[in-house]
């Protein structure tokens, strides 16, 4: 409900005052339980989905509409056109026989989940004569990536046992598609808001309004500037400023009072447009004609240009170019009102502001681009034969459409991430990423993150800067440190984001409820004092006397007035894509429109998430209608003001920051440092993990649910697929190996199982075919040579063999597959799989498996951005006891918190050890105290004392050495620790000789080419001031590259040394008088030679030793 | 010591004057510093044990440790036994002697776990490893003494190894199958497995050789081995999967490993000693009876319609310190412990039992001090 003017509309007055006789008490309602519905409806990536299913069901349509004839220009009576399209079902033709195609399936086998894009066509055949109308149905044009789960996935609308069937997790949330075998995501894309006027400042600080123009046909951006009091036209297709004077004039506008007028007759406005209405009579231009001429003067085709590219948002029919002149107009006060009251400027960084390109846009730009390539392609092959003298065949228009370049253009664009679309003046690139599997979490957090336009090395603050408008919409933790922070987001938990809705009917809706047409306007009448503007979405549509709204779902109103400084007085509708939204209570003065009764029927099953949109008790507000809300965070805090109450507060937070409990307790950088390693830790992928080829796949043997959970965690699934464990810790220091955050563990957990971790990699090998008929072919092993050992009978490795160093794989007759795994690790064959790639050849995949369990050096890190490497493994007879035999897994150091503030990892603490002495899950959501989703840390020490501990968490201990009690009652007790991906034995690296680098000659770098390890220049500086020369010459030179030389001492050139002769000779001097041998860095003589072969000659001047 | 024209009165006495010091007697203050640890509300203080023999000279005690005295002050008391637990009373020990105990126990008493597992095959969802460490944590009734160690260059032998089989299969189209430890069979005959080898004449070997049955040997003619407990969860099978292997056991220590120790956990705990400091009545009384959540306190009547609270379960006390919470009450309340009063407790794994356990681990120690003696001398 929204009114603009205080009054209330009729009908919803009878309706409150039923409630109020129905419900007069208001009780807070625990709204909890709407969430879990509203996650099973959209699920957590819905935005994707929906984006998607827009795409398959409306946009191809209408792309298709849109270009529906192919018409040959040599014979116009030729033509062909598209009467549907629909997507199939995923499948692939193999040997002409179609096969349903299953997500599993293409990733096992590096295939691309597609179905075929078919059309219903209806073409002439034959030529000249002998013409007939041709109707085909169900014609390829080519294959459509589908992504999981949408509607023309196999897995929509499946049962957790058919998705097992499937081989597909349950948890999993699809919204992602897979190419070639990978999984790629489309980033979510953030963008300035199309055909929106944006008043801001330039670099000279000049006010500027800016509006992006984006139609089908034309993409534009104009903008107004402010320079020296006067104003100005920038476009891109002109090559100068035009004074906006001469551009209404041009337009038709020719009366200097009808601006005014139409800008407001406000005497400071006037003021204000008068020195660039001065500027204008000083040219002498007084008439649309004149003005025309004067633009013709400076540019070509000065008229189409301001018709179809200046302000193309705003269409031109019948040369009527009255509308675009109001909209200058519009652009004009605003600018002005900016100018007068710095309050208007827009914020370029304001969430409402933003729209959020969706995959499925992205791929109905792809396809558009791909679709009328394809029609031009047809259309000049038609021509192109039909131009042909002697044809043999009947001509038949259909067979030129069957093509590839859809198909490909599709896949190549995916697999690259790169959109490069000429026709739409793109060229983007890393839109798509491969999904990142490390964790459950990871991949969550990789279908809700929103990715930025602009650079990244720009050093500015503005976008990187926590806007108060993401309240609710945007995850205020969950962003990367670096160069990143702030520009990359994540959703928030409940965020929606809109798709297109048709506009048409709101047009005529806006008029029927008494929307004065922009038309029949007069200029001066467009900004009268009691009327509001009405602008649908970036469309100026006239304007109205007194407006009142009744929200509905995914149309967002906002009413902008400002009633103490009268100046934006107008009616925002949006129905446009990409708006952030979501969903809210609405309350009536104040009363909750959700009651008791309503949650016990969610509860029944007897209601579900959408009858409480459709009854209008929720509904999705956008950023911009916010603004014209009241929202109360909880029940109990609505005012006769409220408009609306939050349904959950933790619901702000992201999906990665739901896993902390009591964010709102911690300093907040810590979040945002949990949100970031909570994907680096190990744990479960999905419910598929073990049937799987990932190329590295990082496992926990045994993952456990945190015993302090979040209700966020229930919703997301994390305690079903869990990265983590819950280890019982002492914050106390021992032994001294615990500085810097290190952790001490106790040895027999380890020996137990805590921290083990399994490692998968992935190799494959092809069986080649040669172009002469030749194949590769695999053998069976002759048993004779022990690296043979783990090969079986069909010449590849069985699983469950244990390899070493140097065994052999596949035995394949040539060339034979052996891979080296690093040194010390033994590594077991897993899985070995054999598919056939696209040129069907045999590929053979192993995957390798390794076992971890944890050592000195591997990176540990509970939920409250604390990482940190074990320090020491101690036997578990050392470490210290308390009073019921208890002893830690692993100890910290308590100067890990004074600094870092993590306040919540204490009530976590204190938290689950409650719970492990009740027996019983505790909660700590973020700000879940009041409404009971937390629990209090005064009921927890209750919890605690009645169990026989202290309230405050800390134990009577007695020392594992000495066996004296400690001099400090110790905090103890269970925290979920999560084991990172970052292990030593992947990082560990030392050599002694090794390769070089063959133009150089110095040592590789880096160790996975096993490297050298490099004394750099802050190394050398140490050396240098130690004075040990020696060391730094050995360091330098002859551990690096040494070389011996042959230097003339007379010309103090290089020569060479003649084997046959065995002397060294010079060839400047053509001989070997003065010849003296030394040594040099390879690197020095390359110096010396390359600058000779630039003409530069370095010359070498020896003294006598 | 006379200040001649000095007024200051109270300044007058004489350190003569003060009364001698009890020799042969440890003053009182030091006695409670000395035998017990005193649970402050912030912090335990004189938590260490006061070793030095000279450390009360000059009151005129001796604070060696004396073998007579300690035979006549040592006791031990069993309070409760069963299968698996056993918690003992010891008094009259030091926290060394008795920390000792517990640290052999954890980490240096044989036991026999699974130690080498041959896959035969496997094609559960368990990986080789993780299954091979889940059988070795597989706690083994069998007597250690009975066995050698196996060291690297033996050959296993009926004397150093234990062999089990487990060959498990979940048929096609019955439901998932769980695999119990009690699945594990004892093969007294040693390995089954045909070792592959390069000469094709040899006879067949296995993987040990056994010279005799181990089920002939008395001691586990009646007493098969077997895992201690038979409902140890070791993999879950789905339909048409199999598991063939065959694990040897063998006698090790926890230090190595902790599937070879022999307890779950063993530990101590001073003995709890809560003193009322002064007369607590009525509501008071009430209010410390109803602060302690394990029930340390009661209530008596003393007549005349009062209350007093006193202490009548200490041993109960968990150190929650919740009667010692709240303004003023750690003067009306002190929680001590007594220093050289152990509550032992151990939880055997069920190789050996508990009682054996702790006889066992004074055998060790002693061993080790006989190492000592020998060493020295």
């Amino acid at each position: 409900m929204q009114q603009a003017d205080g009054t209330q509309p009729n009908v919803s007055e009878q309706f409150i005052d039923k409630q109020k006789f129905a419900a007069p008490i208001k009780s807070a309602v625990d709204k909890y339980r709407l969430l879990p519905e509203f996650l099973k409806v959209r699920g957590l990536v819905k935005q994707h989905l929906d984006s998607f299913n827009y795409f398959v069901n409306v946009g191809i349509k209408k792309i298709v509409r849109a270009n529906d004839r192919i018409v040959s220009t040599v014979d116009p009576s030729l033509y062909l056109r598209f009467k549907d399209v629909r997507i199939g079902t995923p499948s692939l033709i193999v040997d002409g026989v179609s096969e349903q195609l299953s997500p599993h399936m293409c990733r096992l086998s590096d295939l691309t989940y597609a179905a075929p894009i078919l059309v219903n066509i209806e073409y002439i055949q034959g030529s000249h004569d002998q013409k007939s109308k041709v109707e085909k149905n169900d014609v390829v044009i080519g294959r459509m990536p589908i992504m999981l789960r949408s509607c023309c996935c196999v897995l929509d609308g499946k049962t957790e046992a058919e998705l097992a069937r499937l081989g597909e997790c349950p948890l999993d949330p699809g919204g992602y598609f897979i190419v070639k075998g990978t999984e790629k995501v489309i980033l979510i894309q953030e963008q300035l808001s199309k055909n929106r006027i944006i008043i801001d400042t330039d670099k000279k600080g000049n006010i500027t309004a800016s509006v992006t123009s984006s139609t089908e046909a034309t993409k534009s951006k104009t903008v107004i500037q402010m320079e020296k009091e006067k104003m100005y036209l920038c476009l891109n297709q002109f090559t100068k400023k035009i004074p906006i004077m001469i551009v209404l004039k041009a337009m038709g506008m020719e009366s200097d009072q009808e601006v005014v007028q139409m800008v407001g007759r406000d005497p400071r406005y006037s003021a204000l447009l008068l020195p660039s209405i001065e500027e204008c009579a000083s040219l002498s231009i007084y008439t649309s004609p004149e003005a025309l001429q004067h633009l013709e003067r400076q540019e070509s085709r000065a008229l189409p240009v301001l018709r179809d590219v200046f302000l193309a948002n705003v269409p031109v029919h019948k040369n009527n170019f009255r509308p675009k002149c109001l909209y200058v107009a519009v652009m004009l006060r605003r600018m002005m009102e900016a100018m007068l009251n710095k309050d208007a400027m827009d914020d370029k960084d304001y969430v409402g502001n933003k729209r959020l390109e969706l995959s499925g846009q992205l791929i109905s730009l792809l396809f558009e681009d791909l679709f009328k390539s394809t029609i031009a392609d047809v259309q000049k092959s038609v021509d192109y034969a039909l131009q042909r003298r002697n044809r043999s065949s009947r001509f038949d228009l259909a067979q030129y459409l069957v093509k590839d370049f859809i198909t490909n253009g599709l896949e190549r664009t995916l697999s690259t991430g790169n959109w490069d679309v000429k026709r739409f003046k793109m060229n983007r690139k890393g839109m798509s990423q491969v999904l990142a599997r490390l964790s459950f979490i990871s991949t969550l957090g990789h279908m809700t993150r929103v990715s930025p336009q602009f650079e990244k090395s720009r050093k500015v603050s503005g976008p990187r800067a926590l806007q108060p408008s993401q309240w609710g919409m945007l995850c205020p933790c969950d962003t990367p440190e670096g160069e990143a922070c702030g520009l990359v987001k994540n959703l928030a938990l409940m965020t929606h984001v809109t798709t297109d809705e048709e506009e048409g009917p709101l047009f005529s809706l806006c008029y029927c409820l008494g929307v004065e047409d922009l038309e029949l306007l007069s200029g001066e009448e467009l900004h009268t004092p009691n009327s509001f503007l009405v602008i649908v979405n970036g469309r100026i549509l006239g304007k109205h006397g007194r407006p009142q709204w009744q929200n509905r779902e995914f149309v967002s109103v906002f009413v902008n007035e400002k009633r103490n400084n009268v100046f934006q007085r107008a009616v925002y509708i949006a129905s446009d894509g990409g708006r952030v939204c979501r969903p809210l209570v609405i309350a009536d003065k104040g009363v909750s429109r959700i009651k008791e009764q309503h949650m016990i029927e969610l509860r029944d099953g007897a209601r579900t998430f959408d009858d409480f949109l459709q009854e209008g008790l929720i509904e999705y507000l956008d950023v911009n209608e916010e603004n014209n809300a009241l929202i109360a965070l909880y029940e109990g805090e609505a005012t006769p003001e409220t408009t609306h109450i939050e349904i959950e507060p933790f619901t702000i937070l992201g999906v990665c920051a739901g896993l902390i409990p009591y964010p709102h307790h911690n300093q907040s950088p810590r979040n945002t440092y949990q949100c970031a390693m909570g994907k680096q830790a190990m744990g479960n992928i999905a419910y598929n993990q073990l049937c799987r080829m990932d190329t590295l796949l990082y496992l926990l043997v045994y993952p456990q649910r945190p015993l302090l959970t979040t209700k966020s965690i229930e919703l997301v699934g994390y305690d079903k697929l869990g990265a983590g464990q819950n280890a019982t810790v002492a914050v106390m220091s021992y032994s001294g190996y615990d500085i810097e955050d290190a952790i001490v563990m106790n040895k027999a957990s380890l020996d137990r199982g805590f921290g083990r971790c399994i490692v998968l990699k992935k190799y494959s090998a092809v069986n080649q075919k040669y172009d002469n008929g030749a194949s590769d072919r695999i053998l069976r092993p002759g048993r004779t040579e022990e690296r043979e050992r783990v090969l079986d009978d069909d010449g590849l490795a069985a699983p469950g063999e244990i390899i070493c160093p140097g065994d052999i794989y596949i035995n394949k007759e040539y060339p034979i597959e052996t891979r080296g795994s690093p040194k010390g690790e033994s590594c077991v064959v897993d899985k070995a799989a054999l598919c056939s790639d696209k040129n069907n050849n045999l590929c053979i995949k192993f995957i390798i498996r390794h076992t971890r369990r944890p050592e000195v050096g591997d990176k540990f890190s509970s939920r409250h951005g604390q990482k940190g490497v074990c320090g020491t493994i101690i036997q578990q007879e050392d470490l210290p006891f308390s009073e019921r035999g208890i002893c830690p897994d692993l100890i910290m150091n308590p100067h890990g918190f004074p600094s870092r503030m993590t306040v919540g990892k204490m009530i976590e603490l204190l938290g689950s050890k409650a719970g492990v002495s009740k027996g019983a899950f505790h909660y700590g959501s973020a700000f879940g105290e009041p409404s009971g989703h937390a629990d209090r840390v005064e009921a927890i020490s209750e919890t605690l004392v009645n169990h026989g501990f202290s309230y405050n968490g800390k134990d009577f201990i007695y020392s594992g050495i000495t066996g004296c009690p400690l001099q400090a009652y110790i905090f103890m007790g269970p925290i979920y620790y999560q084991k990172l991906k970052h292990m030593v034995l992947d990082k560990m690296h030392a050599r002694g000789s090794g390769p070089r680098v063959m133009l150089t000659r110095q040592p590789t770098e880096g160790r996975a080419r096993n490297g050298g390890l490099r004394v750099g220049e802050m190394e050398r500086d140490c050396l240098i001031a130690y004075g040990a020369s020696n060391l730094i010459f050995e360091r330098l030179m002859l551990s690096s590259d040494p070389f011996e030389v042959q230097v003339c001492r007379v010309c103090g050139l290089l020569g060479y040394y003649n084997h046959k002769l065995r002397t060294g000779i010079c060839s400047t001097c053509k001989n070997g008088d003065n010849i003296s041998t030394m040594k040099l860095p390879y690197a020095c003589k390359l110096l010396i030679q390359e600058l000779q072969s630039m003409n530069i000659v370095s010359r070498l001047k020896l003294d006598e030793p | 010591m006379t200040n001649k024209g000095s007024n200051k009165e109270e300044k007058k006495f004489s350190i003569w004057d003060l009364p001698d010091v009890p020799m042969g007697e440890v003053p009182p203050h030091l006695q409670l510093q000395r035998t017990r640890v005193i649970c402050n509300p912030d912090a335990p203080i004189h938590t260490d044990n006061i070793s030095y023999s000279g450390a009360y000279a000059s009151v005129g005690v001796d604070n060696s440790v004396q073998p007579d005295k300690f035979r006549h002050n040592f006791k031990v008391e069993v309070v409760r036994l069963n299968k698996d637990d056993i918690e003992f009373e010891m008094v009259g020990i030091d926290a060394a002697i008795a920390n000792a105990f517990r640290r052999i126990l954890i980490s240096e008493l044989p036991t026999m776990a699974i130690e080498k597992v041959l896959v035969a095959n496997n094609t559960s969802i368990v990986q080789d490893e993780v299954l091979a460490h889940r059988l070795g944590l597989i706690p083994i009734k069998a007597d250690p003494r009975l066995f050698e160690y196996l060291s690297a260059n033996d050959t296993p032998n009926e004397k150093n190894t234990i062999v089990f089989k487990l060959h498990v299969r979940c048929e096609q189209g019955k439901p998932r199958l769980k695999v119990y430890s009690k699945d594990l069979t004892w093969l007294p005959n040693g390995s089954e497995l045909i070792k592959e080898s390069e000469k094709q004449e040899s006879k067949p070997s296995t993987y040990t050789s056994f010279s005799c049955s181990q089920a002939s040997q008395p001691e586990f003619s009646n007493s098969p081995i077997c895992p201690t407990d038979d409902e140890i969860i070791i993999a879950k099978l789905g339909p048409g999967q199999e598991i063939e292997l065959e694990a040897h056991a063998v006698k090790g220590v926890g230090k190595t490993h902790a599937k070879w120790s022999p307890v779950a956990t063993a530990w101590y705990r001073m003995f709890p000693e809560v003193v009322l400091l002064e007369d607590i009545e009525d509501e008071m009384a009430e209010e410390l009876k109803a602060k302690c959540p394990v029930g340390v306190f009661d209530i008596e009547d003393v007549g005349k319609d009062k209350r007093r609270a006193k202490v009548a379960r200490s041993r109960a006390c968990t150190l929650c310190r919740e009667c010692i919470r709240g303004e003023g009450w750690d003067k009306r309340v002190a929680l001590r412990r007594v220093r050289d009063h152990f509550i032992f407790t151990i939880e055997s794994t069920g190789a050996l039992r508990p009682e054996e356990l702790f006889t066992e681990a004074v055998k060790i120690l002693e061993d080790k001090c006989e190492r000592v003696i020998t060493e020295l001398s």
